[in-house]
């Protein structure tokens, strides 16, 4: 068993309402020295498979057609062993 | 059976909730032949236009759209689609076709970050699709929005194809014509509330012309884009 841990963030072109929202409100907590703040997503998913090369395989598949849209998205992936 | 009829098939998706105020306009008001097309289904039923209608398709899980993409019926609207045949995507529906890659770009969160349920203006940029034949080029049409991702953004080099080759079909625009920054509720690209392909078959929009369809309602600035696709079967 495999688990992929999944990263997907708004592409640098892409205008941030909500990373903008919430540097307003660390501003308001007299936070200091936040530059700014993206917002993504991180997404798990255990993958049954006969080693690291398959699994890998699988997870890219998974962010190009469905988790990731790549108009607005980027996507990175760690993978590691679950020991049962 | 009249020839002047047109079947119409909308899509119901769980979490469709702009379904049947389309129905009652195609069905009601005019008077067309309309079906409701189940998501599971692997059938259009020999219908002549697809439409994708409002609402929240599974949630807005993941992203707008995403997953309703890969409902059973999408498989057979794609190929529809690429074939030629006629759909309209409005709100979530425009997203849908987003998603699917029907149509280019993407809808981002509005620039608010706000849900906006409102009137706006916006302006026939292209009125030689079959979705905005019975309008005049420029015309103001006054017709509701209601989303939290409408927000339409592509690249660059996207846009530019878009404006050149007369895809944009709807502007955000002032009540006098006028396409102002204000005038854009949710921060779309160049103002853009409504986009078609480049073989002019599939078209998306945000605003909701289903909602501004019936007399009862004050405004009827919606019902030409239906009557210009019944039309088109007369020419």
């Amino acid at each position: 068993m495999y688990l992929a841990k999944i990263f997907i963030t708004l592409k640098k072109s892409i205008l941030d309402p909500q990373g903008k929202a919430v540097h307003h409100a660390m501003q308001n907590l007299k936070l200091s020295g936040i530059e700014e703040v993206r917002i993504g997503k991180f997404i798990e998913i255990k993958i049954n498979s006969k080693n690291k090369d398959e699994a890998q395989k699988i997870t890219e598949e998974a962010c190009k057609k469905l988790l990731a849209n790549p108009v607005m998205e980027n996507f990175t992936f760690s993978i590691e062993e679950l020991l049962t | 059976m009249n020839s002047s009829i047109i079947k119409f098939g909308v899509v119901v998706f769980p979490g469709s909730n702009c379904d049947h105020d389309c129905f009652y306009v195609l069905r009601k008001i005019l008077k067309q032949d309309v079906r409701f097309l189940w998501h599971k289904s692997s059938s259009l039923e020999d219908v002549d236009v697809v439409i994708l209608p409002g609402g929240f398709s599974y949630g807005d899980y993941l992203r707008c759209g995403a997953i309703a993409c890969f409902s059973p019926i999408m498989k057979i609207v794609i190929d529809f689609a690429k074939k030629g045949g006629k759909v309209l995507g409005i709100c979530n529906g425009f997203q849908i076709l987003c998603e699917s890659g029907l149509l280019p770009g993407a809808l981002l969160r509005n620039r608010s970050l706000k849900f906006i349920c409102d009137n706006v203006n916006i302006r026939v940029e292209n009125n030689t699709t079959i979705y905005t034949s019975a309008y005049k080029q420029n015309e103001v049409l006054k017709i509701p929005i209601a989303h939290g991702d409408g927000n339409y953004f592509a690249d660059v080099d996207t846009i530019k194809m878009l404006e050149d080759s007369g895809q944009v079909v709807f502007r955000y625009c002032e009540p006098d014509g006028n396409v102002t920054l204000n005038a854009n509720p949710n921060g779309s690209v160049n103002n853009i509330a409504g986009i078609i392909n480049r073989s002019r078959n599939i078209m998306g929009m945000m605003p909701h012309p289903e909602r501004a369809s019936d007399e009862v309602l004050r405004n009827i600035d919606g019902r030409k884009l239906f009557e210009s696709i019944i039309n088109e079967r007369l020419l």
